[in-house]
């Protein structure tokens, strides 16, 4: 996804257009429309993928002893026998539109469903960022500072245990001794659309908490890793001999240099976020976009399964571009032209 | 002997890991006290001396449902990998050595591959495909080689330009010696430690999978497929579910130890170039 970054700024030549003159304006823009072609090869993957993979989705959505009859008015039903391109441009049509089409399931809108549920997933996406990414910065930090000694090495060791914890163990765990036994926090977490604003943040606090420990020691170990690289160069040591304390090194020369490999970490990590929500929704049963997804694959509802997938691909392709363009903008390099 | 005696006290406990969940996968049917799918007590029991990690939410005993989970969920996940490393190693060295446009196509693909999150890009096909045992293999080797093509080419692309591979072309050997006597070998370090990543995401990712319902399908035992069995029990203050979920992360973490020792003694040996 870092296509953007290597490829040569347009230097000042003889033409001297518009895009010349502000190389960083073009290098973004470049970038904004990489991440659109992607969307669009990626929405024709998703249409198109499917339906060259053997199975016959009129069959298996009456189940085998179907007679062909019967198969016949289902996929004339559901639409399935127009050309293939013709179905996809349709469909991309209505999805521009903010149309996804109907369940097979239960005939309701798609897009209906989705207004719904991604709110939720966004809330509980949000509120796991708002807690780990100060918080995995902030570890990150400590442990260059204490590096090699008994902190960095427990935070390390400590990280590299949480890092290969499966979501739906932490979640569990947190299930077993903050809700039953300690009877603390709310399982499930149920969320319905005219709640308080209170009872919803109570109702997201464990599976809040689980998302958190899966992201925090990737982004916590990356932080580090990225602000260690940055310890061992001159000007570094140039502050040091001057006597300046640690933290203000840390702070105020280590860190600003370090901020374009942070925010992709940052992003990264909320990508990952968006993505792994799906796991803890299904253990939390909470009513997100994972959910939908899920149910909809276990009964291989297909219009709920490309929305589901083309809108989690999108959530992902855009913090990835966000991701690159604010690493572009962090790059002081590129942002004075020659 | 020797190796194991250089190596640090956190590569010695992943591989003692490694070696017990192995050893108990292999002797499964000979070790397990009782059968994978005999129903020996009463649901959700604690565990007690005849049944020494309780009895499962249909009376099975977890014991031997773990060994045979282990069997199932080690054997898928090796196969996986082998499959995803065998498949992404070949086709990033073939960009690798083509370059042009061989080189654009792989990549560009593969770019268009990895854009898509992978548990997705999984749930998305699998809704598609028939459910049987070799095309959940086939998946998750298809999706993880995308991360294999990755590294394979960037450490591919380093080793093409060295004078010995330059000498085998002036020498006129084919395409595939270069690939597999002249790359491989030389790649093959960083690749291994890769390799016992891949393998310890292909456990935590078929289980994830079976834990959604989308995996090995019931009533074959795997871990992923007996936490969502159990969940239920977790309401009720019964923490069997927990079990086979520590059991993945014991072993995923066990793998990670033994990676980071082999990352830590490759980029010794090129000068440090690790921890980045």
């Amino acid at each position: 996804m870092s296509n953007a970054n290597t490829s040569p700024p347009a230097g000042p030549g003889p033409a001297g257009g518009f895009f010349s003159s502000n190389p960083l304006l073009a290098l973004i823009l470049q970038r904004i429309l990489l991440g659109f072609v992607l969307l669009l090869a990626i929405s024709a993957l998703l249409f198109m993928g499917i339906e060259f993979l053997p199975g016959d989705f009129a069959q298996s959505y009456l189940g085998q002893s179907a007679t062909p009859e019967a198969v016949a008015n289902i996929r004339k039903e559901l639409g399935l026998n127009a050309p293939v391109h013709e179905r996809y441009l349709s469909w991309l049509g209505g999805v521009l539109q903010g149309d996804f089409g109907t369940s097979w399931a239960n005939k309701a809108s798609v897009s209906e469903q989705i207004g719904k549920r991604l709110g939720n997933t966004l809330f509980l996406a949000f509120w796991a960022a708002v807690v780990s990414v100060p918080l995995a910065i902030g570890l990150g930090m400590i442990a260059v500072h204490y590096r090699n000694r008994f902190i960095d090495r427990l935070i390390n060791v400590v990280s590299l245990g949480a890092i290969s914890l499966p979501e739906f163990f932490t979640g569990y765990l947190l299930i077993l001794f903050f809700a039953v036994n300690w009877g603390v926090a709310v399982f499930p977490s149920t969320v319905f659309a005219d709640m308080a604003f209170t009872d919803r943040l109570a109702a997201i606090v464990l599976p809040c908490a689980t998302l958190v420990l899966v992201v925090l020691a990737h982004m916590m170990r990356m932080t580090r890793a990225a602000i260690l690289n940055i310890m061992s160069s001159a000007y570094i040591e140039t502050a040091e001999l001057k006597g300046l304390d640690a933290f203000r090194i840390i702070a105020k020369h280590a860190a600003p240099n370090a901020i374009a490999p942070i925010i992709n970490v940052v992003a990264l990590n909320l990508a990952y976020l968006v993505v792994g929500v799906v796991v803890v929704e299904v253990i939390f049963v909470y009513p997100g976009m994972g959910q939908y997804l899920v149910d909809a694959v276990t009964i291989r509802d297909m219009p709920v399964v490309q929305a589901c997938g083309l809108v989690f691909a999108a959530v992902y392709i855009i913090l990835n571009m966000i991701a690159d363009v604010l690493g572009i903008l962090a790059n002081p390099r590129l942002r004075h032209p020659k | 002997m020797q190796m194991i005696k250089a190596m640090p006290w956190s590569a010695r406990i992943g591989l003692l890991g490694v070696f017990i969940f192995l050893f108990s996968a292999v002797f499964a049917d000979v070790l397990a006290p009782y059968g994978e799918r005999e129903i020996v007590g009463d649901v959700w029991e604690p565990s007690s001396a005849k049944y020494l990690m309780g009895t499962d939410n249909l009376g099975r005993d977890l014991l031997s449902r773990m060994m045979y989970g282990a069997q199932t969920t080690i054997f898928i996940s090796a196969a996986a990998s082998v499959l995803s490393f065998s498949l992404g190693i070949f086709l990033s060295f073939l960009a690798a050595v083509m370059r042009g446009w061989t080189d654009q196509v792989l990549s560009r693909l593969n770019d268009l591959m990895m854009a898509i999150p992978t548990l997705i890009f999984a749930l998305v096909v699998l809704a598609a495909l028939p459910q049987e045992l070799w095309i959940l293999v086939l998946v998750m080797a298809l999706i993880d080689s995308t991360r294999v093509f990755r590294l394979g080419r960037a450490v591919a692309v380093d080793i093409v330009v060295m004078d010995y591979v330059e000498a085998a072309r002036l020498r006129g050997e084919g395409r595939m010696w270069i690939i597999f006597r002249e790359i491989l070998p030389n790649a093959l370090s960083p690749l291994l430690a890769e390799f016992g990543l891949r393998f310890a995401f292909a456990v935590l990712f078929l289980s994830s999978l079976s834990f959604l319902g989308l995996g090995i399908q019931p009533p074959e035992a795997d871990w992923g497929g007996m936490v969502k069995d159990n969940k239920d029990g977790i309401i009720f203050g019964v923490p069997a579910a927990l079990i086979p979920g520590g059991a993945i992360a014991a072993l995923a973490i066990s793998v990670n130890l033994i990676v980071d020792w082999l990352l830590n003694r490759t980029s010794s040996l090129k000068g440090g170039r690790g921890d980045v």
